[in-house]
């Protein structure tokens, strides 16, 4: 699904290098977690394969079933399947969350050559969608994400994951912010939409989140590599020894 | 030649080939503002309240040259809308594009066939201009209400069964316009007045309106996006106890426009709003100049105007809340905001606040900024392309302006209209 090949990563505006070759493959219906220490680079790794301004590739490839993501317009990865889940949802005050939401699946459905969804259709499965995540008429009705809470924050990107149907999910530290009942939240939204066709990239400091979301592959990122890939076992190592203990057995 | 003496023989120059309608009830108020603007001269250059603005293309005695803008397939503003369609052609009366002049809670007539010698508008025509010429002077408006050979008359006395809607349509390239209309809303009566078109090569408008105790009065217009038109255009209104005023201006296009409001808020709880949303791309210059006067108890005046800007157009405010004094409890708010789409733009803005009251609440604000990096990112990530996703920005950026408008449907035909613009206009 999601391959990436020693990919190398700089920032635009100055001399330093953030990933310095990462490999990763994420397999349709597979859940990967990236956990790793501040600064390793897990952030910079979605927002690159997002389409973020502010950084260069220096080397290596990312492809989205074996197309090149990295030469794609962020709307055209949108389209092509790929989604990130903010870690700070932006606000946008002025453009109605209802309003957000059908541009942006209609605009990805003229992209991909699809018919565009009816207002009436669109309604119904936004607030199906909705409802699972405990979000109400209120929230869909006010401007992108403006005065929500951390908690209404996540679960709005989550209804958006819902809606856009991606094929590929990367979530940059969805727990960020969370106190325990919304992580649960957060996480069954998540779960209800782990299918065989789908691939989710979980980026995560904590352990506390792969609780919830129960991973397949986790791991270990350091200095802008992976430096260690195991099974769920490995996030609770980290729990327990912290990273400290991990980084040097790698070193 | 001295500066005062260059300033005379413009104004000169202006009046020379200019013919005042004579008899009939409006004579004596013409003859006045004759004296008036020939005491105070066209505006030039140097006068402070045309800092921002170059007035010469306005003064001068023939009006520049303005090609026809071809509107392609858009249907003309309001065309949806249930109202009685009143028509001038570069300032010419056009009975036959017009609807009868007649509406229920309504009278109307037009200024060349009011010649009778006593009239209701007697009391108004040129009495509202003459107050506005204070403390600031505004002489366009007077040579308007000197030579202005035609407008409307509108007397409101019940609640108007529809809007009136003024169309000046352009047909023209040297039509040099002038319309003077004057509106009475009785009390308790109500309007909505709609404005479109782009009018002539060079407009020259006032709009005297006197709302009496508890009358509504609203205020939707539409500035024709004939790229190089000029217009300067004033309203003068006086607000009575409890009433409402509210108006709302789209600007698109333009290569020069200054639009003046002059309110007067005279009776206790009177609200007043004016709002203004502009979108200028290219050689396009666009002045809001509101002078708001708080003169009674507890009443609430709002300014919103927001500009979007590019390709090195220009936008202007300036705007003042004058609190007189006993004027207590005033609720004055001001807000101008630019949007600039690149470098070239710039936004001139001088917002001003003057209160000899102690108990009041004021407060103005003024900015100027670029499109949210992050919010444009973020909408692109969710698949939505740059242009469509700047276009929903840009809206999202105007629309504090556009809800000033309480009418769902005038909102929507002005939101699709802005719409259009940004996706023709878009890099």
């Amino acid at each position: 699904m999601l391959s990436i090949k020693n990919l190398a990563v700089k920032l635009e505006e100055e001399d330093k290098q953030i990933l310095k070759g990462v490999d990763l493959e994420i397999e349709a219906g597979k859940v990967h977690a990236i956990m790793g220490p501040n600064g390793s680079g897990k952030s910079t790794l979605s927002y690159v394969l997002s389409g973020k301004d502010g950084y260069e590739v220096t080397g290596g490839e990312a492809t989205l079933e074996g197309e090149d993501v990295l030469e794609m317009e962020p709307e055209e990865r949108a389209a092509a399947g790929l989604f990130l889940a903010f870690q700070y949802p932006v606000e946008i005050p002025g453009v109605g969350n209802m309003t957000f939401l059908r541009t942006a699946v209609n605009a990805q459905r003229k992209a991909r050559g699809e018919e565009e969804m009816s207002a009436a259709e669109f309604l119904k499965v936004v607030r199906a969608r909705a409802k699972e995540l405990k979000i109400d008429a209120d929230m869909l009705k006010r401007p992108v994400n403006v005065g929500f809470s951390g908690g209404e924050k996540k679960r709005n990107e989550i209804l958006q994951m819902a809606m856009l149907e991606p094929k590929m999910c990367i979530l940059d530290e969805t727990d960020s912010g969370l106190d325990v009942d919304a992580m649960k939240l957060v996480a069954e939204g998540v779960n209800a939409l782990r299918s065989e066709g789908r691939g989710f990239l979980v980026i995560t400091h904590y352990q506390r989140l792969l609780d919830h979301i129960k991973p397949d592959v986790v791991h270990i990122m350091a200095d802008g590599r992976i430096v260690k890939t195991g099974g769920p076992e490995l996030a609770l190592e980290v729990e327990n020894n912290g990273y400290a203990g991990i980084l040097s057995e790698v070193a | 030649m001295a500066e005062a003496a260059l300033k005379q023989s413009a104004t000169e120059a202006r009046l020379a080939g200019l013919d005042m309608p004579q008899g009939g009830w409006s004579e004596a108020a013409r003859r006045d503002a004759l004296a008036r603007v020939t005491a105070m001269g066209l505006p030039e250059r140097r006068d402070e309240y045309w800092k921002y603005t170059r007035p010469d293309t306005l003064v001068q005695a023939d009006p520049v040259p303005a090609a026809l803008f071809d509107h392609s397939d858009e249907a003309p503003l309001f065309d949806g809308i249930d109202r009685l369609n009143i028509v001038f052609v570069d300032g010419v009366f056009d009975a036959e594009a017009s609807d009868d002049l007649t509406l229920a809670g309504v009278s109307i007539e037009r200024l060349a066939e009011a010649s009778a010698d006593i009239h209701w508008a007697r009391d108004l025509y040129g009495v509202l201009e003459a107050n506005g010429q204070k403390p600031v002077e505004r002489p366009l408006a007077a040579l308007n209400t000197a030579f202005a050979p035609d407008g409307v008359l509108i007397h409101v006395t019940g609640k108007a069964a529809k809007p009136v809607n003024l169309t000046y349509r352009h047909q023209s390239e040297t039509s040099d316009a002038m319309l003077h209309h004057v509106i009475r809303v009785d009390a308790g009566a109500e309007i909505t007045v709609l404005e479109n078109g782009p009018a002539a090569a060079r407009f020259n408008k006032v709009m005297e309106v006197d709302i009496a105790d508890t009358g509504t009065f609203h205020h939707v217009r539409a500035q024709g996006r004939d790229h190089e038109r000029r217009a300067a255009t004033h309203i003068f209104a006086r607000l009575g106890a409890e009433s409402i005023f509210k108006s709302f201006t789209l600007t698109a296009n333009g290569v020069l426009t200054r639009n003046e409001c002059v309110l007067e808020l005279t009776g206790d709880d009177a609200v007043a709003h004016v709002a203004g949303a502009c979108v200028g791309d290219g050689d396009f210059h666009h002045d809001d100049t509101v002078f708001i006067t708080h003169d009674a108890v507890n009443c609430e005046s709002r300014q919103v105007f927001k500009k979007v800007l590019r390709n090195g157009a220009t936008g202007v405010f300036q705007g003042k809340i004058l609190v007189q004094p006993g004027a207590q409890k005033t609720d004055g708010y001001q807000i101008s905001q630019s949007l600039l789409l690149d470098e070239d733009s710039q936004f001139l803005a001088k917002p001003e606040l003057e209160i000899y009251a102690d108990d009041v609440a004021c407060s103005h604000g003024s900015t100027s900024g670029a499109i949210d990096e992050e919010a444009l990112f973020y909408l692109r990530s969710r698949g939505v392309p740059e242009g469509p996703a700047t276009d929903l920005l840009t809206l999202a950026f105007l629309a504090e302006a556009v809800e000033e408008i309480e009418d769902e449907a005038l909102r929507d035909e002005i939101n699709a209209r802005l719409s259009g613009w940004l996706e023709r206009h878009r890099s």
